[in-house]
């Protein structure tokens, strides 16, 4: 077989993009060609002379349009447009797993202060409001009362752009100070973790420590299953374990795993490299 | 080798060292990033961005 030409969008190089990196140089089939978005022009024309390219931008909006300008392009992405829409916007993907019948916590979705307010209390105390498009775990609030669903509510509306008003609220689920989050390559549960804090945020970002997690096959069909219904690819899936059990969480799709390669002893950047080599070669 | 912007600490890079890679300056824990290797210039890296992460 040939040489695969790589093309690897990124912003800044942190340690997954590096540990990425390495891996591929290993591959003597692989050529990377780097494409740093910080630098790059479309004219919905000129195609980048690649095979297939990995996703690695640190910005969402950055990585959702340039995927969309590739796709109009042809060029095979990992992830592909279609899944970083759906797992960049906690709505849709609560969307795409209700219709995949992927159990996840009860969420309600409304447009403003008085229907959010009677939305949480269909739902009961306590409750978590998320922005639908964010991550590491900022400007979670958790709401354990009117009175603060009040207040949250409207501190968002009238101090927040108008993203805050589209309020986003998760029952929340009694974690016992743990979340898994379970990487998924494909059609196969690779690795999972547990994150654990003391706080009721358990983002690795935000100091929870890490530890393996077995994977099970209750949790290795789940997470396979949250993957198909967001779109498929290279993904990491967020659980909780709740009395009734495993509930997804979220589906990430520029998944950060640098707390986990020695955690659990396998080495996601090589499973992601073998994947993204399968695809460009299946579109060659 | 090069130098931290804030502290003026020396700041020495690996080998396979790549542009935009992130760095923390031993000496004041600044978040540092690889702009250009040959020269190597190093700047502060930027602040965290709303749609950063995952």
């Amino acid at each position: 077989m040939g040489t695969i030409k790589v093309g690897f969008l990124h912003s800044l190089v942190r340690k997954e993009e590096k540990l990425l990196i390495t891996e591929f140089n290993k591959r003597a089939d692989v050529e990377l060609v780097m494409l740093d978005d910080r630098e790059l022009k479309f004219d919905l024309e000129t195609r980048p002379n690649v095979d297939v390219i990995i996703e690695r931008s640190i910005n969402h909006s950055r990585a959702l349009h340039a995927l969309r300008l590739f796709k109009s392009l042809g060029i095979p992405c990992v992830n592909t447009y279609d899944v970083s829409n759906t797992c960049g916007d906690k709505i849709l993907t609560a969307v795409a797993l209700k219709d995949a019948g992927v159990p996840q916590p009860d969420v309600r979705i409304a447009f403003t202060e008085d229907s959010a307010i009677t939305a949480i209390e269909d739902i009961g105390y306590p409750v978590v409001l998320k922005p639908a498009v964010g991550s590491w775990g900022r400007l979670l609030s958790k709401i354990n009362d009117r009175d603060a669903a009040e207040t949250v509510l409207e501190h968002k509306t009238v101090l927040g752009s108008y993203h805050h008003s589209i309020f986003f609220i998760q029952k929340y689920v009694e974690k016992k100070g743990r979340d898994i989050r379970a990487f998924v390559v494909g059609n196969e549960c690779i690795a999972a973790i547990y994150r654990s804090s003391d706080h009721w945020i358990t983002n690795t970002a935000r100091g929870a420590s890490a530890s393996n997690c077995p994977i099970t096959p209750e949790l290795s069909k789940i997470c396979v299953d949250a993957a198909v219904a967001v779109g498929g690819g290279v993904l990491a899936v967020d659980l909780f374990e709740s009395p009734d059990g495993l509930l997804v969480n979220e589906v990430n799709y520029t998944m950060e795993f640098r707390n986990s390669i020695d955690t659990t002893g396998v080495n996601i950047p090589d499973k992601v490299i073998d994947y993204i080599v399968s695809c460009g070669r299946a579109h060659a | 080798m090069s130098e931290c912007p804030v502290c003026g600490a020396n700041i020495s890079v690996a080998d396979d060292v790549v542009k935009g890679e992130l760095l923390e300056c031993d000496d004041c824990g600044t978040e540092l990033e690889v702009k250009n290797i040959d020269p190597l210039k190093i700047e502060e890296a930027p602040e965290a961005e709303e749609d950063w992460g995952q």
